[in-house]
């Protein structure tokens, strides 16, 4: 007896023509088809774009938003979402500028203890979905406002840089740590910016944590049906906690890495840091027609827009359409995810 | 004269044919019940009737006129109208009963833009009273048993002038008692001159009901029974071959005691009970809905606490704290509705069969973390051939499969290992006839571990279990000397 019913479509969709499939390819491709039509349109118009330097510029322009957009993949991936990271990034600048400048830590101290600072913020936005049962966005949203008025605070509102002038009158004595600027300014064999290497590194690590461990089995188990997972004897608490902390702790080593870039810490940055971040997991999804948070599809959403952005600098687009551009692409991603995805009746 | 007539219904779905040249007629005040088992082609049907699907050739006639909806709506408005069997997307939680009776109305172009409270009021009891129901108008939506979303529905369609109700599943969530009445609401719209196409999995209904069964088997109706209806010829012409009717044997020689309640309590003010269930024993619990078997289930897995009482496993002292506490010490539960409670959603990571099979088991499948070997294929693998599952391999998403292969993948699941006590709730829901057979054969054949069933069905228990209790106002009836037609007495 041929066995049907509910999966009907989904059986059918195992017999198909060759046009189907390569209808298919194109959709699950479309991004990379996207990314090389961009590299040959930019390459014809300005030849500069394709040379290694433009585009390890472009790959250190994208490489926080990516570090970041990692964390907040994980979030997406376990049914939640972290608002708090561009907050948590820019508070992490502040921090690390503070903590140099300031206190007069090293680098080998500032770098621990802002990291650590992520991941409280993390332990806390835990504490308040997981324990106290704040929906996610209202949570985050909750903590990214604190933590934009915190970073103010021990400075009276001012940026943060060398003989800063403290509240109580006195001027701070200490400098950046030129160890920490390397951070954000060296490169491997002149060629390759640290950032993009710690950009890699994190992509690679938390592809695999995501894609191939148990652990996330056991976060997409729980962003999927989170009761499943804990009548299948999952500790769904413990691992949204983990995802949090992550979350915090991958935006403060963004924030380090702006702050390294920059030498100061200024209150305006981190900005644009979190609907860029978003913005990448979210056009990760239409990656390889997934329709789900994934790590390699949140980087090379990043890519993707730090490409397109820069193309388009470089033909002279005016910076002030920079944000038109990126919710363009943001939008074609989604209805290319959403709309023109195979439809199941 | 009959009032609609369908004739000769194809429809494909890729290379697989749902439907292949099904004919059906439906006179006018007739309940006719569509019996099939899953995959026959029942909801395909249903859909082409309802405008959700069209069929690829073959005619239907309403009233002697060509019958081709596109959408739902295009159905009700020429008087087919479909009650699911999910009644919560009926209405909208946060809004009233008054509200949920006029939605359709509410989107109805032709109706006021202005809303009173006293205008929605007047036209929902207006419904109510010429539906012959009797529903709170002000409770909200959220408040309801499934029982009277039902009610809401059904007076829904017969404020649209329904000619033909078709009713999915209806008792699937109904008590006995609840079920009762909705047969007398049912005969109330027989009386009333309008058709019922009745689809269900349940005999019991379709022998309270049914002017006529049709039964659909590989897309084709194969068979139509009028009353009254032998059940024995009707599943035999659903699954194709002659059902087993032989009621398994009470084993005589069980192993030592698994599991043994004292003196337990549910709620604190239940009649304490006792119960042993002992290794290589199947013991079923049965009772209406709301009677307290999945509390007692989720008790014994972690997930509620017992108001009193002591229980032990294997001798000692048993208390979990959590669902994770109770797999440790070897007691796993498949828990009632499965899509609720054992599967990850469509195109999500885990959908897969094998992913399915696999989630409580991770860590010992693959302690270092990392999840490089085929273990979890390999055990789909063994358990889609032990089971019979119909797949076409372990990476298969669990829903391409029909609601019978889910089940057997739910419960291959809690046999992947060793267990003491298996607890399965409502193991039946949504399952055919044939998968049925072959669900029971697997519960029955490990004999290393005690198994305790709730179900709502005393047909379902009476085929399944060794023993099979009888549980009330959440305490368990003293042991019962239970021969089949005392029990089913009961229940009728």
């Amino acid at each position: 007896m041929s066995e049907i019913s509910q999966g009907e479509a989904v059986a059918a969709s195992y017999h198909r023509s060759t046009g189907d499939v390569l209808k298919d390819i194109v959709r699950r491709g479309a991004v990379f088809l996207l990314l090389a039509a961009l590299f040959v349109l930019f390459t014809a118009a300005q030849p500069a774009f394709l040379t290694l330097n433009n585009l390890m510029s472009v790959l250190q322009a994208v490489s926080v938003v990516a570090i970041i957009g990692a964390g907040v993949t994980v979030t997406l991936a376990i049914g939640g979402f972290d608002l708090s990271v561009g907050a948590v990034a820019a508070s992490s600048v502040m921090a690390a500028s503070y903590a140099m400048i300031v206190l007069g830590f090293s680098a080998w101290q500032t770098v621990p203890l802002v990291l650590a600072f992520g991941a409280l913020v993390g332990l806390v936005n835990a504490f308040l979905i997981v324990k106290l049962k704040v929906p996610d966005l209202l949570a985050t949203l909750a903590t990214m406002f604190l933590l934009t008025g915190l970073q103010l605070i021990p400075t009276a509102g001012r940026s943060i840089s060398v003989g800063l002038i403290l509240p109580d009158g006195t001027t701070a004595t200490g400098k950046y740590d030129p160890a920490f600027l390397l951070i954000g300014r060296s490169s491997l064999f002149g060629t390759v910016p640290l950032p993009v290497i710690l950009m890699v590194l994190v992509a690679i690590a938390l592809y695999v944590l995501t894609e191939h461990t148990r652990f996330g089995r056991l976060l997409f188990a729980t962003g999927g049906n989170e009761i499943a997972t804990r009548l299948a004897g999952g500790n769904t608490a413990r691992i949204r906690t983990i995802a949090y902390v992550l979350s915090g702790t991958l935006a403060a080593l963004g924030g380090i890495i702006v702050a390294a870039r920059v030498g100061r810490g200024d209150v305006s940055s981190g900005a644009s840091l979190l609907m860029d971040s978003v913005a990448a997991s979210l056009i990760g999804f239409a990656v390889l027609s997934l329709k789900r948070p994934n790590v390699l599809g949140t980087t090379v959403g990043a890519v993707f827009v730090g490409v397109l952005l820069n193309g388009l600098t470089m033909l002279n687009a005016p910076y002030y359409t920079q944000d038109f551009i990126k919710g363009a692409v943001l939008v074609g991603a989604l209805a290319l995810t959403y709309g023109f995805s195979r439809a199941r009746t | 004269m009959s009032l609609i007539e369908i004739e000769n219904i194809h429809r494909s779905f890729g290379s697989t044919r749902a439907l292949a040249g099904a004919s059906l007629g439906i006179g006018r005040g007739e309940i006719v019940a569509l019996m099939g088992a899953n995959g026959a082609g029942k909801s395909t049907l249903v859909k082409i009737l309802s405008g959700v699907q069209t069929s690829d050739s073959g005619s239907i006639r309403m009233n002697g006129r060509a019958y081709a909806p596109q959408t739902p709506a295009a159905a009700a408005a020429l008087g087919v109208v479909t009650v699911h069997q999910s009644t919560d997307l009926v209405g909208i939680p946060d809004l009233t009963v008054a509200d949920a009776l006029l939605l359709n109305h509410f989107v109805d172009g032709r109706q006021p833009f202005f809303l009173t409270r006293r205008s929605v009021r007047r036209t929902a009891a207006t419904i109510l009273s010429e539906a012959g129901f009797d529903l709170p108008l002000e409770r909200r939506f959220s408040e309801l048993g499934p029982a009277d979303r039902q009610l809401i529905a059904i007076a829904r369609a017969l404020s649209m002038k329904a000619q033909l109700l078709i009713l999915d599943e209806p008792t699937a969530s109904l008590s006995t008692e609840e079920a009762g009445r909705l047969y007398q609401t049912v005969l109330g719209l027989k009386a009333r001159g309008i058709s019922v196409l009745y689809i269900s999995h349940r005999t019991a209904d379709i022998a309270a009901l049914a002017d006529r069964a049709v039964v659909l088997r590989g897309g084709r109706d194969v068979a139509t029974f009028t009353r009254p209806i032998d059940f024995d010829e009707a599943i035999a012409a659903m699954i194709g071959r002659p059902l087993n009717a032989a009621r398994p044997q009470a084993r005589a020689s069980c192993g030592r005691v698994v599991l043994e309640l004292r003196a337990v309590q549910l709620h604190r003010r239940a009649q304490p009970f006792d119960l042993q269930v002992r290794e290589g024993e199947v013991v079923a619990i049965t009772g209406v809905l709301g009677a307290g078997k999945s509390r007692l289930l989720s008790a014994l897995f972690g997930t509620h606490h017992l108001a009193g009482g002591e229980v032990l496993l294997d001798g000692r002292v048993y208390a979990p704290r959590d669902p994770a506490d109770a797999i440790a010490a070897g007691v796993v539960m498949a828990a009632e509705d499965r899509h609720r409670s054992s599967l990850m959603p469509r195109d999500w990571p885990g959908e897969t069969i094998a992913a399915t099979i696999s989630l409580p088991h991770l860590p010992r499948w693959y302690p270092k973390g990392l999840m490089l070997s085929g273990r979890e294929t390999r055990e789909a693998g063994k358990a889609i051939s032990r089971l019979g599952i119909k797949a076409q391999s372990p990476g298969q998403s669990i829903w391409a499969l029909s609601g019978g292969n889910q089940q057997k993948v739910v419960l291959a699941r809690w046999e992947a290992e060793p267990s003491r006590l298996l607890l399965l709730d409502e193991p039946f829901q949504g399952v055919d006839v044939g998968a049925r057979q072959d669900i029971i054969a697997a519960i029955r054949a490990d004999r290393s571990r005690a198994t305790l069933i709730a179900t709502s069905d005393t047909e379902e228990a009476l085929e399944v279990a060794d023993r099979v209790l009888v549980m009330d106002h959440h305490s368990l009836r003293p042991e019962h000397q239970g021969s089949a037609p005392a029990l089913l007495e009961e229940h009728a």
